[in-house]
């Protein structure tokens, strides 16, 4: 028999915030302990939670980014359950009327686009951090309260290397979004995996494993594997599954029953009645909506098309936001938008990379690169002396003209100067011209350098070329 | 009225003796009955009431404010460690 | 005799210079001395403190300054943080806690001069009709020590009555600022759901708490409402309602004022002289100048039920921070689970055990929209029945209480008796509504009875209108215990 693996993902992410999701205290790695706290997040006798704007505006602007929809009513509840990180022993979520709903991931996977629907981005408060010695436990509450945004999906995904790519695409989302920097090692990102199997064609699902906690994409990709191949196993056998949360063993490579459905907590879920509900108005949403920024993988699509790059010079503008936007700048009104990635990748980024700048330092607009362009195709100056030109539109940020002008670089295409150049040159060759009046052709290129070189490269090398010839052929 | 309490004891974590036990189960079974009287109203298409005043989008600016220093975060702790509050071993 | 004093006669001395707030906190602490042993209306009292803070008071009046209650000794009910001092909610399982915190309402007394001092005994958690819940052992009503003095606030209560302060906060979920002050003969105020700050107060259940003043006069309270009430960043649900000149309210005139008699309210179980004495008060209300009009409340014999399941779920929850892991008394176990169920196990009076064991029970799964849901949608048809009501009447009065106070121990093998007694003040918090309770007499046992005013949300004003122009033409409140 053939199946299928069936699998949803639960991903915590961090918010980028500067304070915490109830409290001003920093939200902040790597404090001593227990500094980044204050009455509110350690759960005193008589505090009180008020949310963070911040937290609200990224989690909307998350939504967009995720093709959610942000509901016109929001509200708080209460996820009841002991645990010594856990500071009030209730964790303030969203139960049944989260921030966002309902949107999609779009993503690559062996060249094929991809597709998996979010069912809800909510919004959470992280718990403290536990810290296990030979008798005892310790923990530390920095990390207590910080804006946590779930994002959970359908169950669309059907493999492991699908959900490592849907897991890729979302951290590059949000980090380009500006909602998290998705930091694996200080714990930004974490992951729920929920995953069954089932005979092909069979219409209801499998029993559902959790496999909870896990801190690195690779390790939900080798663990769903792990546990599609477990399952399957279990099934041809003719053994029963049952519903089960799962801890993976990272070094091992195999997943261990942690507690199965019976003893599951009954979390007894209530509104919160210390917060009132959020009802993002019109205004609210729209100037969120106008931070919204172009996912990578839609840049990446766009810039081929619309401009006719390679996917190598889009790939190079998706990885690098600032440079793409100066490139686009750039392009604007060219005939031919290729000579502006070339600039911008060959020229600009080596230079800015030489100088350990940014596009932000530049001191040229990017419609100079369009000017220079427009001097080498007009026949001004040579490609070659464009490149003088160049260095010194990044070190001053003088426009190309007033550069050549200035430095008197302006190709020389007066046909009675460069008669005299043509002249000077075979005078002083006598035997390159003579095998160049003996058929051979190659010669000339010789005698033109020679003239570029008297001309300290101003000549128009097109009309060296001709007059050359037309002096020789006499 | 008896009630079965010994889940709502459990998710509760509060530890009885057999005495309070005995003593509870029936006044909670009394309260618990009163309280049915509720099931005598009709209460379809009205809205639940989670506040008592209808305030929303109540939130704060994303400003710092000073938290309490380790020392204080930790005077009223029963046990620390290394600016940790130290608990039983956790075991999972 | 300084600690007879109220709020506004103090003020009058010390602003005169005639007193200072040394001698008039010096007074308050002589008179704990004296009666606090057979009453119990303090858990501890920091005498250096409160005398530090009185001198403070006095050099700075002494430098010019005048503030709304400067030097005034106001004692605080052990719910509400003090910074630097014991916490504990009349519980064991505080153990030594200390408070690194103010709440809002103890930073705005500050703020307005007055001098706080004292734990106030209550039942614990502010879970009681009684102050019998205390792991401090019970207040006394100072007019029969025998008798119980109310709760949850009962050390507030007792407090002012016995003049052992000048006035005193309390919180009120359910009745608990009414009722004691009910049953001992003072002036208790419930605000408005939302009117004061809860930072810092302790909470029973969110929805349902607030702060309010005990004092010996309607002034008085009208004055320490104004100090304490106000917007405040750190709670979500405060409204930033503008704050009315309460003091401005007290003009003694009710000309027109519509007063609602429900008619749910004729209970059985209505004590017959609770009953005479509050129905001369509102004859005298109207022979003010008041309307008086029968009304209907129809889902008045719903609201104890309603309260019970809702109160009871969310203390659940909010009593759930109380485990032994980061404060309190804790008791040992070989993992977290046992740690903390041996903690709460002997941490917890029996009261704290049934409410919170009753409030897991109507939330775990199977049970919610039995109970809660439908509680929550109850509540709903008990705040409509008052918001109609008030749109015939500007204000409803009842008895505070059924009864006057009962002997202690006589109610204590029966909690749900004890639930029933709040039938009157009950709706009050699940409407958010505010409301009051004046002296309106003394049984032929010499205890007294108040006089419950209820108002729409943010009917402060009317509140206190109508109290004051009853209190001015009777004199109930000047009535003193005898404690010599």
């Amino acid at each position: 028999m053939e199946y299928e693996a069936v699998i949803g993902l639960e991903t915590h992410v961090q918010l980028k915030t500067r304070t915490k999701m109830w409290c001003g205290c920093a939200n902040e790695y790597g404090a001593d302990a227990n500094t980044n706290v204050c009455p509110v997040c350690l759960g005193l006798p008589g505090v009180l939670p008020v949310p963070n704007a911040e937290a609200l505006r990224l989690t909307a602007l998350t939504g967009f980014l995720l093709n959610c929809d942000v509901p016109s009513y929001a509200k708080w509840d209460r996820k009841n359950y002991f645990y010594p990180d856990n500071p009030k022993n209730y964790q303030l979520t969203q139960l049944d009327f989260p921030s966002t709903i309902t949107g999609f991931v779009e993503f690559e996977l062996g060249g094929e686009l991809e597709s998996v629907r979010i069912n809800r981005a909510h919004l959470e408060e992280d718990v403290g951090k536990s810290f296990h010695f030979a008798d005892y436990s310790g923990v530390d509450f920095n990390r207590a309260g910080v804006p946590l945004l779930e994002i959970v999906t359908e169950p669309d995904i059907t493999s492991g290397d699908m959900a490592y790519e849907y897991l890729n695409a979302l951290k590059s989302i949000l980090e380009y979004g500006g909602v998290s920097d998705c930091d694996m090692e200080k714990g930004q990102v974490r992951c729920d995996v929920n995953i069954s199997v089932r005979p092909i064609g069979q219409q209801e699902l499998g029993e559902k494993i959790e496999i909870k906690n896990m801190n690195s994409f690779s390790g939900v990709r080798r663990a769903a594997e792990y546990e599609i191949a477990r399952q399957i196993e279990v099934l041809e056998e003719g053994g029963q599954l049952v519903q089960e949360t799962r801890r993976w063993d990272d070094d091992a490579g195999i997943t261990d029953s942690m507690r199965t459905k019976e003893d599951a907590h009954d979390y007894r879920y209530f509104p919160d009645p210390d917060l009132m509900p959020h009802r993002p108005s019109k205004e609210w949403l729209e100037a969120i909506r106008e931070e919204v920024v172009e996912l990578p993988l839609a840049r990446e699509r766009r810039l081929m098309e619309q401009y006719e790059l390679p996917a190598g010079d889009a790939d190079v503008f998706v990885g690098d936001a600032a440079l793409g936007n100066y490139f686009e700048e750039a392009a604007k009104g060219l005939k031919n938008p290729k000579q502006a990635a070339n600039w911008v990748i060959n020229n600009l980024q080596a230079k800015l990379v030489e100088t350990e700048t940014s596009v932000a330092d530049l001191k040229f607009p990017a419609v100079a690169i369009g000017e220079l362009i427009g001097l080498v195709e007009g026949g001004q100056i040579s490609s070659k002396i464009a490149q003088e030109v160049f260095a010194e539109m990044f070190a001053s940020g003088k426009s190309p003209a007033i550069i050549v002008e200035e430095k008197g670089l302006s190709q020389v295409s007066d046909s009675g100067e460069l008669e005299a150049f043509c002249r000077e040159a075979i005078e002083a060759n006598p035997g390159p011209a003579d095998d160049f009046r003996n058929g051979k052709e190659a010669a000339l290129n010789f005698l033109k350098g020679q003239v570029m070189k008297a001309s300290r490269g101003k000549a128009n090398p097109q009309m060296v070329g001709e007059l050359l010839a037309k002096i020789l052929n006499g | 009225m008896e009630m079965d309490l010994s889940r709502a004891v459990k998710l509760a974590r509060i530890e009885l003796t057999p005495e309070e036990e005995q003593r509870l189960a029936p006044q909670l079974g009394e309260v618990l009955q009163y309280v049915e009287k509720l099931n005598g109203l009709d209460v379809s298409g009205v809205e639940p009431t989670a506040h008592a005043t209808p305030l929303s989008n109540v939130m704060r600016e994303d400003e710092p404010r000073e938290s309490l220093s380790q020392e204080d975060a930790l005077r009223n702790a029963p046990k620390t460690a290394n600016g940790l509050f130290v608990v039983p071993k956790i075991v999972e | 005799m300084v600690h007879f004093l109220t709020i506004h006669q103090l003020l009058e001395q010390l602003r005169a210079g005639e007193l200072s707030s040394r001698e008039a906190t010096q007074a308050c602490l002589d008179r704990v001395e004296k009666v606090d042993g057979r009453l119990n209306a303090f858990i501890s009292v920091d005498a250096t403190d409160a005398l530090a803070q009185a001198d403070a008071a006095d050099q700075s009046r002494a430098a010019g300054e005048d503030l709304p209650m400067l030097g005034v000794p106001v004692a605080i009910k052990d719910v509400l943080a003090v910074k630097d001092q014991p916490l504990n909610c009349a519980s064991k399982i505080l153990g030594e806690f200390n408070s690194p915190y103010d709440a809002t309402v103890i930073q705005k007394l500050r703020a307005a001069g007055a001098v706080v001092f004292g734990r106030l005994n209550m039942d614990e958690f502010a879970m009681g009709s009684s102050n019998e819940n205390s792991a401090f052992g019970p207040a006394r009503n100072p007019w029969n020590t025998d008798c119980i003095p109310g709760g949850s606030s009962g050390g507030s209560a007792v407090a002012v009555a016995a003049d052992e302060c000048i006035a005193s906060l309390g919180s009120d979920t359910g009745g608990s600022i009414r009722q004691p002050a009910a049953l001992c003969g003072c002036v208790g105020l419930k605000p408005t759901y939302g009117r004061v700050s809860r930072y810092g107060l302790v909470a029973f259940a969110s929805s349902l708490d607030q702060v309010g003043p005990f004092t010996k006069d309607v002034r008085d309270a009208a004055t320490l409402l104004q100090v304490i009430a106000g917007a405040d960043e750190q709670d979500s649900t405060n409204v930033p309602e503008p704050v009315p000149d309460y003091s401005a309210a007290l003009s003694g005139d009710v000309k027109g004022l519509r007063i609602g008699l429900p008619r749910e309210y004729q209970v059985e179980g209505l004590d017959p002289e609770v009953k005479a004495a509050t129905d001369a008060a509102v004859k005298q209300l109207e022979a003010l100048g008041a309307e008086v009009k029968e009304i209907s409340l129809p889902h008045t014999e719903y609201a104890i039920a309603t309260y019970y399941i809702i109160a009871t779920a969310e203390a659940s929850a909010n009593l759930a921070r109380f485990e032994g892991v980061r404060y309190g008394a804790r008791l040992d176990g070989a993992d977290p689970e046992e740690m903390n169920r041996k903690t709460r196990g002997a941490g917890f009076g029996e009261e704290v055990k049934r409410r919170i064991i009753l409030g897991t029970y109507v939330l775990s799964s199977g049970y919610y929209d039995a109970y809660y849901l439908r509680a929550q949608k109850v509540r709903t048809l008990i705040r409509q029945d008052f918001l109609k009501a008030f749109e015939e009447v500007d204000l409803i009065a009842s008895p505070t209480t059924p009864t006057p106070a009962f002997k202690i121990g006589e109610k204590t093998g029966d909690p749900l008796q004890m639930y029933l007694s709040d039938i009157y003040t009950i709706s009050c918090n699940l409407a958010g509504l505010c409301g009051i309770s004046v002296p309106c007499g003394f049984s032929k046992a010499g205890l007294p009875i108040g006089l419950q005013l209820l108002g729409k949300p943010f009917g402060e004003p009317d509140l206190l209108r109508a109290a004051h122009a009853y209190e001015q033409a009777t004199d109930w409140h000047t009535h003193r215990p005898n404690l010599d």
